[in-house]
């Protein structure tokens, strides 16, 4: 393997994983701050303990996210700087904001909710967590916008001199269409896995206290229940508000990267009406598209692309040689293309991952939805369902979420392939900004660096992710009252505030400012 | 002052916010095993930066986004030049990160030694990673005329990423004991004080050397009266803490830190990253620099949003403002929390 491909293992091993503990930390952190808004309107006992459950959760799995987050901030550098000099004009401007406004915001209100207990107003209190929230939904936003960018580039004209993109206007790489239906439908899809997380986390604990005979009067009953309950209309009200934004998107691939389209669907030559493909068949992993053969839906595609069932749908091979014509039957020979100079470019992104993960994508999604309308139909009327086939069946598909959001990114970042900054169709071709992934890597970064590097974080990651899943699962299984072997630490029901929390009862009374004095 | 000076200047300030602040965490965490002789100790040590290390580490990820921002040409040339250094860095910052979250979610004795040992090996090789890579980018790297590393992969590791090094350590080993004296009571603020009244002098020569000789290359009478401050600043800092003055020394620590930074980032001006292949090849502002239209866009956003995190960091500080004392760990504490 030569230094790209490395690069790219990197590149896809490190997101991937980072996004494992992304969606959770947005989806759940809303979760956690409507929990705990609610104690604070209500004072009820059960949604405290529910902040203090979820809130744990959230917690262990946010630092993994922001340690995992270091590397993608630095790897633009490691390992793609001419990427990095390309698009520097737009690019790094967006990661210094989502920094900025963002990340300052979520670690900083993060630390004064975490220590805040009983430190500060109940009220000043609840807002730091919001403060947080508000941070990671913001910093989707920044980031989005710089992947959106390199969807669809907007609001940027080519510099003569140096060839790159220039910004020009700041607010249409803000309001790129691309960024906004990615944006909208990545946060609904985070609000899916917290959902998930409710409803099998809750579906368990109920069923294993109903099967030990505790009483279905108690808190700690209505925790779990309450927990479900919310778990499945977030998991359906999400599901459908990633249809709707995923519908949106798929309208502006058509525009935008047709080939991600037709790849999506393995769809070879143009067909009006458009079938969509349900299941393919044939040698889809040879990417010979004209040895795929599927099962379809006919007039979907077309609906999907373009909203009526009578739209021509561009297949693979026409729109190979459009893009051959247009962008080049071959890399340039020159050695900042690396191995790829002289070589024919292939302009179909591989199939077989492009097909699959879309499926998966949907179809994750759909099972995660699924699981959401039982939960809700089994505890209805405070009934507690105790099938432990639907029960565990449950528990394993909070996991589903997880893969539709990794499927859905791998299938949108393999799809623009060949290109890392797609070219945007909207400008004129001879105006377009683009840059092929092959011309992306650092020139001088060898090849066992890279190696280096990539097996070391994929060792690391593996690592973190096995203490990660351990202390998860005890945390769960422990539930509220015995997570820690102690109760439910923190203000008691009457709000009298808790003294055995750091910085409360072993603090000195004195109140003078010892920091700065 | 043109745009790309004033991010100069910016980047400038966010390294040394960086530095000024995780200093005393990295430093704190460097001295675990050294001043935290006994568990109680070292979980009151712990305490200490809790609630401040991960809006710390904000200023390392903004100072790096900032360089990207306005000066893509020398994020480009700086991070795969130090290629190898920079991934230690980053498995030094993530273990670190996690140890300080999941230190708590279990309760055995082996557990809690374990995490707080990854604390601390993990902050030594972050410090000094990042001390390396100022190092180098002030004072040279092998670079050629594209910005290209040449030599290898170890190529960039030289006796300026050395240098840079121990002086990061060194400054953030006392500059952690300072505020441990600070911020604590007991047998950790005592062991804390003697710490820094012994080492003080001595921890701030790398950095001092450091500064003098970026100032060497391309001071001014400006930086020379800097690097003399930051000097001075050692002596006051020596003389504030022998007497027990634990705020005062900690500012005049502050100083040395201040105005090292300020001499080294004012002589290195307009170079951001020095060749030591041939001044030719040396990437300056103007090189490295975006758009004045994208530095605009950013100053806008800087001018917004830099006064507000100051202000909700500063309210943090405080409300965590009180002093610590080593009573022993309640059972029951940090439970929901970190």
């Amino acid at each position: 393997m030569d230094v790209l491909d490395i690069a790219r293992w990197q590149f896809g091993i490190t997101t991937v994983y980072h996004f494992l503990m992304v969606p959770l930390t947005i989806g759940l952190g809303i979760l956690v701050a409507v929990m705990h808004t609610m104690w604070v309107r209500t004072d009820k006992p059960e949604w405290l303990r529910m902040t203090r459950f979820w809130g744990r959760i959230y917690l262990i799995n946010f630092v993994l996210g922001v340690a995992t987050g270091l590397v993608q901030e630095f790897q633009f550098g490691l390992a793609w700087s001419e990427y990095s000099r390309f698009v520097g004009d737009v690019f790094g401007s967006l990661l210094a904001m989502e920094a900025l406004l963002a990340f300052f915001l979520e670690s900083t209100f993060l630390g004064l909710w975490i220590f805040g207990w009983g430190r500060i107003p109940k009220k000043v209190h609840l807002a730091t967590l919001w403060a947080a929230v508000i941070g990671s939904i913001v910093s989707a936003f920044f980031i989005i916008a710089a992947n959106s960018w390199m969807q669809h580039p907007v609001g940027v004209v080519t510099d003569d001199a140096t060839g790159r993109p220039e910004q020009v206007d700041f607010l249409a790489v803000l309001t790129n269409n691309t960024a906004l239906a990615a944006f909208s439908h990545t946060i609904v899809a985070a609000l899916m896995v917290a959902g998930a997380a409710l409803v099998g986390v809750g579906l368990w604990h109920l069923r294993k206290r109903t099967l030990a005979g505790a009483p279905t009067t108690d808190v700690d009953h209505s925790v779990w229940r309450r927990s479900v309950r919310l778990g499945g209309w977030v998991s359906i009200a999400a599901f459908m508000l990633t249809a709707i934004t995923g519908d949106v998107q798929g309208k502006l691939m058509y525009e935008q990267q047709p080939l991600k389209m037709s790849s999506a669907e393995a769809l070879c030559t143009t067909e009006a009406p458009a079938p969509f493909s349900i299941f393919a068949f044939g040698k889809l992993g040879s990417n010979e598209c004209d040895d795929v053969h599927s099962w379809t839906v006919p007039y979907l595609l077309s609906y999907l692309a373009h909203g009526d069932f009578s739209t021509a749908v561009p297949g693979v091979n026409e729109l190979q040689q459009e893009y051959a014509a247009a962008y080049g039957a071959t890399y340039p020979d020159d050695p900042s293309f690396g191995d790829k100079a002289g070589e024919p470019i292939d302009y179909t992104p591989v199939l077989a991952v492009t097909y699959w993960n879309f499926r998966f994508m949907i179809g994750m999604g759909m099972l995660s939805a699924g699981v959401g309308a039982y939960a809700l139909w089994a505890t209805r009327k405070g009934r507690v369902p105790t099938n432990p086939i639907a029960v565990y069946g449950s528990l394993a598909a909070v996991a589903a979420p997880f893969v539709a959001n990794a499927a859905g990114w791998v299938f949108t970042e393999m799809g623009r392939q060949p290109f890392v900054v797609y070219p945007n169709p909207d400008v004129p071709r001879a105006e377009q900004v683009y840059f092929f992934t092959a011309q992306a890597v650092s020139p001088g970064v060898s090849a066992g660096e890279v190696l280096t590097s990539l097996s070391t974080l994929t060792v690391l990651y593996g690592a973190l992710a096995v203490v990660e899943a351990w202390l998860l699962v005890r945390f769960v299984r422990a539930g509220i009252t015995t997570g820690d072997g102690a109760p439910t630490p923190g203000h008691t029901p009457e709000g009298t505030p808790d003294d055995d929390l750091p910085g409360g009862r072993d603090e000195k009374s004195d109140d003078v400012l010892s920091f700065a004095y | 002052m043109d745009l790309q000076t004033l991010w100069f200047i910016a980047v400038a300030v966010l390294w040394t916010g960086f530095l000024l602040l995780e200093g005393f965490d990295f430093g704190v965490a460097a001295l675990l095993p050294v001043l935290g002789r006994t568990k109680t100790d070292r979980h009151l040590m712990l305490r200490s930066i809790g609630p401040l290390w991960d809006g710390n580490e904000v200023w390392l990820i903004t100072a790096a986004g900032a360089v990207f921002a306005a000066f893509p040409g020398w994020y480009a040339t700086w991070l795969p030049a130090l290629y190898l250094p920079f991934v230690l860095v980053l498995v030094g910052l993530i273990v670190r990160a996690v140890a300080f979250e999941w230190r708590h979610s279990h309760h055995t004795e082996q557990w809690d030694a374990t995490w707080t040992r990854v604390i601390t090996t993990g902050s030594l090789i972050a410090a000094l990673g990042i001390g390396a890579a100022l190092g180098a980018t002030t004072l040279g790297l092998p670079i050629d005329a594209d910005g290209t590393r040449v030599g290898g992969a170890f190529a960039g590791i030289g006796w300026p990423a050395v240098l840079g090094a121990v002086a990061v350590l060194g400054f953030s080993l006392v500059h952690g004991a300072v505020f441990l004296a600070l911020k604590t009571d007991g047998p950790v603020r005592l062991a804390a004080r003697a710490f820094a009244q012994r080492w003080s002098p001595v921890a701030a020569l790398p950095l001092l050397a450091w500064a003098g000789l970026v100032h060497l290359r391309g001071g001014t009478a400006i930086t020379a009266v800097l690097w003399l401050v930051a000097a001075l600043s050692v002596l006051v800092a020596w003389a504030r803490i022998r007497v027990d003055r634990e705020g005062q020394a900690f500012t005049a620590w502050a100083v040395v830190l201040l105005g090292s930074t300020a001499t080294i980032f004012g002589a290195a001006y307009p170079v951001v990253v020095p060749s030591t292949i041939s001044s030719a090849f040396d990437v300056t502002i103007s090189d490295a620099s975006v758009s004045d239209y994208t530095l605009t866009v950013m100053t806008w956003a800087a001018g917004f949003g830099l006064p507000v995190v100051l202000g909700y960091q500063a309210w943090t500080y405080w409300v965590f403002r009180k002093r610590l004392s080593a009573e022993p760990e309640a059972p029951h504490a940090e439970k929901i929390g970190a």
